[in-house]
């Protein structure tokens, strides 16, 4: 395996490599380019990264002049401060379905000491309810990067939640990211995890832990959250009966919520969301947060199995 | 420009005034006041200043014209339908089921470079414009026509910080201060003044001028194109619901359109001007 990274610096990194292949791509910031990585492309490319200062509604809007403008514009902030221009993002971006890419960084609680009001777990929620808007999530650095590749080529509005801290690397050089996919990384047969971002690794090692039990279970990585992936939810759901969503991000609007959406009207079955049990974070360390608030591979383990038993 | 010229502007503003009247009257919906307002400065920019094409109305060398204030949009529907970007007729569509011109401005019209009807949020799209012009070495102007109420939105002025800091001198902002908002004058409101010191402060070359006297829209248009490094902010002092004595300076008309009684009186008074 190799060393772990922020998915976060894999937007930049990608940033970076588009910069170089496709003039037509630009950057907008809200000076927080050091922490969401932006910067990566800000150094190389001065003239093709623009900031708003501490301005998000503004930067909203100049991204979206720049993309109809022919121009392939990322925006990044915090996800919790892309908050603050969300109706910018409705009645500009999404509404007219403009190419503008939005990346929120330090998403979840997975951000830590920074604390509440920079641990956004609702901008899932808020994104996936405009039309026109996709919602991606990426799990590794690899995959942002991919994603990030992907993202340049479609055309028309997204958000993509980034996270503050080092993860683990899922993946490697040869996936292949596809935008509305999910993907599974570990087959089993008494209950599916469908989990996004930081969850997909406690997933994979509450499966572990799991194991011990005699619990065998599916773990998906899904990525994207909006157009979430109906086909593959009906058909583990199919096979399993029992349904396991993961999330770090409000149980309520989440991915929870999407796949209960697809669940409720084609394949009701049992289901547990897994996530914030709708209420904020606070500072802290990741890993205590997570054992705290409920995410930690230990506590998924604890909750798949109570609910296997349940059945 | 000669009197001749500057009489024919005066007439196509006053049509745009009609149309505004004949639209929100026959919708029995919409915001006839700032439609008012701004007519003589639209009429300025579409038969004088504006560089477009309605026959290629995305010709990518073409001025942008942003209008922010996106309830105003009868008199801006007129104003295009009168250049040719879209059939007369269509006017009959304003705000009905399965129209083109919807209640706030769309993308998808002909001639709408920006789909408006949040306030504050044009002159941030500009910014993006303009920068856009910059990169791509083009020499076109991006317009914004704001209203005065809406300068009391924080992101105005968010915008109005980064045009300057970025030398957006391809970016002209024209205040349409009418004087009165929805709820009622807009200095009891909230007051946006001086407001040609606050646009100056911020690094914007200003003119304060009439905005309902035809030669000083034109001349003053004229002379932003002589300011190189900053961007411009014409200040168009002018009278909300302007040429209809009843809806002169009268909030109530800001979003609600004349009865029938209303609509004959003012018909008749546009028509003096003919």
């Amino acid at each position: 395996m190799t060393e772990a990274k922020a998915t976060r610096e894999g937007y930049g990194d990608a940033l970076l490599e588009l910069g170089k292949s496709n003039n037509d791509v630009v950057v907008v910031d809200a000076d927080l380019g050091d922490s969401t990585k932006a910067e990566t492309f800000g150094k190389q490319f001065p003239d093709r990264y623009f900031t708003a200062g501490i301005a998000e509604q503004d930067m909203i809007g100049i991204a979206a002049g720049l993309a109809v403008s022919g121009k392939i514009p990322f925006a990044s902030t915090f996800a919790i401060f892309s908050e603050r221009a969300f109706e910018f993002v409705r009645n500009i971006v999404a509404r007219n379905n403009l190419n503008v890419k939005i990346a929120g960084s330090h998403a979840g609680i997975f951000t830590g000491e920074d604390g509440k009001s920079a641990q956004a777990i609702e901008d899932i929620a808020i994104y996936r309810a405009l039309p026109n808007m996709i919602v991606i999530q990426p799990s590794d650095y690899i995959e942002t990067k991919k994603a990030v590749h992907a993202l340049a080529k479609y055309r028309g509005s997204s958000f993509m939640r980034l996270l503050r801290n080092p993860l683990p690397m899922i993946h490697n050089d040869n996936y292949k990211f596809e935008i509305g996919k999910g993907e599974i990384l570990r087959k089993g047969k008494d209950a599916v995890i469908f989990a996004t971002g930081t969850m997909v690794h406690e997933s994979l090692k509450a499966a572990e832990i799991l194991k011990e039990d005699k619990i065998d279970v599916y773990v998906v990585n899904m990525h994207t959250i909006k157009p979430i992936d109906e086909k593959l939810i009906v058909d583990l759901a199919k096979k399993t009966n029992l349904v396991i969503t993961a999330e770090d991000h409000n149980i309520i609007g989440g991915l929870g919520s999407a796949v209960a959406e697809v669940l409720s009207e084609n394949y009701p079955c049992l289901m547990k969301r897994i996530g914030m049990e709708d209420r904020y974070g606070e500072s802290g360390k990741p890993a205590e947060l997570y054992e705290k608030y409920g995410l930690s591979a230990n506590k998924v383990a604890e909750k798949v199995k109570a609910f296997v038993k349940k059945k | 420009m000669d009197k001749k010229k500057l009489d024919e502007l005066k007439k196509i503003a006053n049509e745009i005034r009609k149309e505004s009247i004949i639209m929100t009257h026959r919708a029995q919906s919409g915001h006839p006041g700032g439609s008012l307002s701004e007519a003589d400065i639209l009429a300025a920019l579409y038969f004088y200043k504006l560089n477009v094409n309605p026959k290629k109305p995305d010709w990518e060398d073409r001025d942008r014209f942003v209008l922010s204030k996106g309830h105003a949009c009868p008199a801006y529907y007129a104003a295009l339908s009168m250049k040719g970007f879209f059939d007369k007729k269509k006017l009959e569509g304003f705000r009905k089921i399965n129209s083109m011109l919807q209640g706030h401005p769309e993308l998808s019209t002909p001639g709408v470079d920006f789909a408006g009807g949040s306030l504050g949020q044009g002159v941030c799209f500009a910014n993006g414009l303009a920068i856009a012009g910059k990169l791509d070495k083009k020499n076109y102007k991006v317009y914004v026509l704001i209203g005065d109420g809406e300068a009391q939105e924080g992101s105005v002025w968010e915008a109005a910080m980064a045009a300057s800091h970025h030398k957006l001198d391809n970016l002209v902002v024209i205040l349409d201060k009418n004087q009165v908002q929805e709820t009622g004058k807009t200095k009891d409101v909230m007051n946006i003044d001086p407001a040609a010191d606050k646009w100056k402060a911020f690094g914007f070359e200003v003119f304060d001028i009439n905005g309902h006297n035809m030669e000083e829209i034109v001349n003053t248009l004229d002379k932003a194109d002589e300011v190189k490094g900053k961007p411009v902010m014409i200040v168009a002092n002018t009278i909300k619901g302007k040429g209809v004595s009843f809806m002169e300076l009268n909030h109530k008309f800001h979003g609600k359109a004349p009865d029938d009684e209303q609509f004959e009186k003012a018909m008749e008074e546009l028509s003096k001007d003919d």
